[in-house]
């Protein structure tokens, strides 16, 4: 083992925490009018974290702090999709906070804070190192959801999501815990050879892996743990929804592909593990696409959406080889793209004390702007899974990853339920198009955020008439990584 | 080898001006929407002229074939190639979306781009499925296509249009998935490839066989729509425009019947085989039976896409029984029934505009205020009765002989819809058209316009030509059929 070990795989972490720190002290001498140059901070601080981490990529898997994190291609992709995606948080988000009174420093430091965890967790070696990434990111967005402190509702999704977070967190502790009984140690590469050196057969790791498995189930928000989502989906800001809905996802993702495949990926624990996720899977596609139907608030809808869809991301982890995990990847990226469409698309209804967030706010949408209607229409499709958007080929690399496995059952469950869902991502479609307006209130969004949401949503049909290049990105960052 | 990718701008120069159109916005520029939509169209249908007059009918197998590499990490290729029958369909499609924008043009007052841009794209990715010679190609292009016509049949349908609309895309989507599970199946029982050609090379048991014959059934049979899976269409049909319904009737079924040629038949031949009597059975119940509903409707619309169902059971009934005519006759029965249930619709459609109600009952007499008109109807009613001398009896003449070779009982339930043909839709003619004047609505009603007269008398050209000179169809599609007859007649059974 080298004695210095290089730290360039974490500079754009040092960074982001150098910045958020100088933000949060700067912030105190900027006035509310000025609040502005914070936001600007912010952004460049992402922007440049995504240079630093462009540059700093790596093909090989490099192991840094005496191999507690670990900079690899899937890392670095991820990291990028994250960044891109909380840019365009803020983007979106922009109005919608200025005009609730949550433009000040401690959005904007907690934004960086959660972004740091989720890039601590997507880099992490080592068990704790991924434990320190998942609160860090947890703490911050337990207080991002109550950031709106006269909103009761905001008040009681941010009690129910810190006591379950909480309990998920004690889950995956003791998990951990069983799991550093089993072979001594908590470096993920570290577990790997132990299990292979020592075969699988302790009951101890199984016991710790069924814990494991429970709290990533919450994590990522799979039945039967999905209780919390819709909540707080629903009683969050929207402009902190579209945060947890979205980029918490990859990380999740890292998070599986760490524990699951790099350190527990050996065959025997594969099996067991393959099938306590196949029942979350299955169950996540019944309950997140059955439950949607009945919905007529949009973020709970995209909530049991998104349960639905992490259904579809597990099928693709059971799958396993390269192209299962690939598949999950490409998913997971899509997902992200999709969903911070749809949610942008929700704050830029919002207006000053009105929250668009009522399915029926989006009737006749085609009337008041065929453009927003046009773009929500590829976003509902993609998330319906209809070509030629890149929603479909997100399906179809996962069904056909799962097929390959052998588990064709699976695929046949994940089509029937994926039309049962298109019903009520057609529903919005139905709303935009068939319906008349009721409120014709002009939508005057700030310029950026119009561009910024144009180009998500044409990214979605982008992707869906020339998919290689994402497939391929994820297909060699997983090769590379794994 | 070929100069001009000619395919290729077959697919994309409808979907391009479909894009322009679009780009016209608000209706203000209706009238720069419907010109642009109708060059578009008619250049998407002069493309076509090349390829026919460049397309040789004695070659087997696929010509004008183009591939380019798509989307490598799944193998996927962008992967075109036509023969006879995809010909006639591609024509067929060409020429019906021309008709329909003309048809649209002073009908549509609202959305005017949306509505032209909406039948482009549309037209666009029908051709797209007609050349598609990769699966997943196929698949995309078949999906893409429900749509636009879930905006078609949502915006500018009657008052059930939502109900319809839902109705039609969920129904449609549902068979279609399960196709996409046994696609992937065959990617990799063929060794990892989504080329057509490589599926049909692919020995599959017979269990895999009927997996995959069940998946692709639940597809097409929906489209087709075959008995039992045909509820769907008579809403759809209702509550869509009249452009919509006649895209619908002329092509989009068209694409179940290519879509059992294409894939059903040659990739699972024993399958296909083994399930014959299954197919013809459904076949027949749907000439027989919904030959029968047709006749108590009191809705233009609904008889006439109940009578498309019927007639469309020709289509499968001759599909299954494995012999040249049956086969030939199918073919030629989907072109004619493009062109007369086209017609046929585009026939209540003037009716529906000046009088605003497709009821039977509410009609009665037009014949003294509109004759030119009558007669036109006259002429398409007694094509879709399958009278001889025009296209509708062709068709269903060659499947009847060939139905007649596989068993005479078959030959003689199918020729039964030659008297419940002429029935439902002659006495449906007889109490909309002829008789005294029927009420004052009647009284006030104008002649068709030259508009109206340009569409419904090309119309009434090709489907005469077509049942007096058949011929040049037969020649296109005679390779063509042999070709997918011998693939059927090989067992794809390992070790045989």
């Amino acid at each position: 083992m080298q004695y210095i070990q290089p730290l360039w795989p974490a500079y754009p972490e040092i960074f982001l925490l150098a910045m958020a720190c100088v933000i949060l002290i700067a912030d105190l001498f900027i006035s509310d009018e000025k609040r502005s140059i914070t936001y600007a901070l912010t952004q460049l601080t992402l922007a440049g974290a995504a240079l630093i981490t462009w540059f700093t990529a790596s093909g090989e898997p490099v192991h840094t702090f005496s191999g507690m994190f670990v900079g690899d291609l899937m890392s670095d992709v991820l990291k990028l999709v994250t960044y891109f995606g909380v840019i365009s948080i803020l983007v979106y988000a922009r109005d919608y906070i200025t005009l609730r009174g949550m433009f000040r420093g401690e959005f904007f430091a907690l934004t960086l804070f959660a972004t740091l965890g989720l890039m601590v967790m997507i880099s992490a070696n080592h068990l704790l190192t991924l434990y320190l990434g998942l609160e860090l990111l947890s703490l911050s967005l337990y207080a991002m959801v109550a950031l709106q402190r006269e909103s009761a509702q905001a008040t009681e999704a941010a009690m129910k999501y810190f006591v379950l977070g909480a309990l998920a967190s004690g889950m995956l502790l003791y998990g951990m815990s069983m799991i550093y009984g089993a072979t001594g140690s908590l470096e993920i590469t570290r577990i790997a050879a132990v299990i292979a050196d020592d075969g699988a057969k302790n009951v101890v790791l199984v016991f710790g892996l069924v814990f494991l498995a429970a709290g990533i189930g919450f994590k990522l928000g799979a039945a039967p743990f999905h209780m919390w989502l819709p909540d707080v989906y629903h009683g969050a800001p929207t402009a902190v929804t579209l945060f947890i809905g979205t980029v918490p996802k990859l990380a999740a993702f890292a998070f599986v592909i760490r524990l699951l495949v790099q350190a527990l990926g050996v065959e025997e624990i594969q099996a067991h593990w393959q099938q306590m996720l196949a029942v979350m899977a299955v169950l996540s596609l019944i309950i997140g696409n059955v439950t949607a139907i009945a919905q007529t608030n949009l973020k709970r809808m995209l909530a049991y959406s998104t349960i639905s869809h992490m259904g579809f991301l597990l099928i693709g982890i059971i799958a396993g080889g390269l192209n299962g995990y690939a598949s999950g990847m490409f998913y997971v990226v899509v997902y992200v793209l999709m969903s911070l469409g749809a949610f942008g698309m929700i704050l830029l209804l919002s207006r000053d004390g009105f929250e668009a967030e009522n399915i029926n706010d989006f009737k006749g949408l085609n009337q008041r702007s065929p453009w927003y209607a046009f773009l929500m229409l590829l976003l509902m499709f993609s998330m319906a899974g209809v070509p030629p958007t890149v929603g479909f080929y997100a399906k179809l690399a996962v069904l056909q990853a799962i097929v390959e496995a052998g588990h064709v059952w699976l695929a046949v469950i994940a089509v029937i339920f994926s039309l049962i869902g298109a019903f009520y991502y057609l529903r919005i479609v139905k709303l935009m198009y068939f319906d008349d307006a009721e409120d014709t209130t002009p939508i005057t969004p700030r310029a950026d955020a119009q561009v910024l949401l144009s180009i998500n949503g044409l990214a979605v049909l982008a992707f869906g008439i020339f998919p290689q290049p994402l497939i391929a990105l994820c297909a060699s960052s997983i090769l590379a990584s794994l | 080898m070929y100069a001009l990718p000619l395919l290729s701008l077959a697919i994309w120069i409808p979907i391009f001006f479909g894009v322009v159109v679009l780009a016209t916005g608000s209706d203000r520029n209706a009238n720069a929407a419907r010109w642009i939509a109708l060059i578009g169209a008619t250049l998407g249908f002069l493309i076509t002229i090349p390829i026919y007059t460049g397309f040789s009918t004695t070659l087997g197998g696929f010509q004008y074939v183009q591939k380019v590499e798509w989307i490598d990490a799944l193998n996927v290729n962008y992967h075109l190639g036509i023969d006879g029958i995809s010909l006639l369909l591609l024509l067929l499609n060409s020429f019906t979306t021309v008709l329909v924008v003309i048809a649209g043009w002073e009908i549509i007052q609202k959305k005017v781009a949306q509505y032209m841009a909406s039948f482009l794209i549309l037209s666009g990715l029908m051709n797209g499925v007609f050349c598609a010679l990769d699966a997943l190609l196929f698949y995309v292009f078949f999906e893409a296509t429900l749509i636009p016509m879930f905006i078609i049949i949502g915006i500018w349908g009657g008052p059930r249009r939502v109900y319809a609309s839902l109705k039609f895309f969920l129904y449609t989507l549902f068979g279609s998935l399960l196709s996409l599970v046994a696609l992937i199946y065959l990617f990799f029982a063929s060794g990892g490839s989504f080329s057509l050609l490589d599926f049909y090379d692919t020995p599959l048991t017979m269990a895999a066989q009927t997996f995959i014959f069940f998946a692709f059934f639940m597809a097409f049979a929906v489209k087709v729509p075959m008995w039992p899976v045909h509820t769907w269409l008579p809403d759809a049909h209702v509550e869509a425009p009249t452009g919509g319904s006649v895209v619908l009737a002329a092509i989009m079924l068209k694409l179940g019947g290519y879509g059992f040629l294409r894939l059903s038949l040659p990739i699972v031949p024993d399958a296909s085989h083994a399930l014959a009597g299954f197919m013809i059975f459904l076949s027949l119940v749907a000439v027989v039976y919904i030959g029968l509903v047709a006749l108590v409707q009191t809705d233009m619309k609904k008889l006439i896409a109940y009578s498309s169902i019927s007639h469309m059971g020709f289509v499968t009934l001759g599909l299954f029984i494995f012999n040249a005519q049956g086969m030939e006759g199918a073919v030629i029965q989907m072109i004619s029934h493009g062109f007369i249930s086209a017609a046929m619709f585009l026939c209540v459609g003037v009716l529906y505009d000046r009088m605003h109600t497709r009821e039977i009952g509410d009609y009665g007499g037009v014949v003294n205020t509109m004759p030119v008109f009558a007669a036109f109807f006259m002429l398409f009613a007694m094509a879709n009765a399958g009278l001889p001398g025009t296209s509708g009896f062709v068709g269903e003449f060659t499947v009847i002989l060939g139905a007649m070779q596989a068993n005479f009982w078959y030959a003689f339930l199918a020729a039964t819809t030659l008297i419940f043909g002429a029935a439902y839709t002659l006495w449906m003619y007889k109490r909309v058209v002829f008789g005294a004047v029927a009420n004052s609505h009647v009284a006030e009603l104008k002649d068709i316009n030259l508009r109206e007269f340009v569409v419904l008398g090309t119309l009434a050209v090709v489907v005469m030509v077509m049942g007096i000179w058949p011929q040049p169809f037969a020649e296109l599609i005679h390779t063509s059929v042999s070709d997918i007859l011998s693939h059927v007649a090989h067992s794809k059974m390992p070790g045989q």
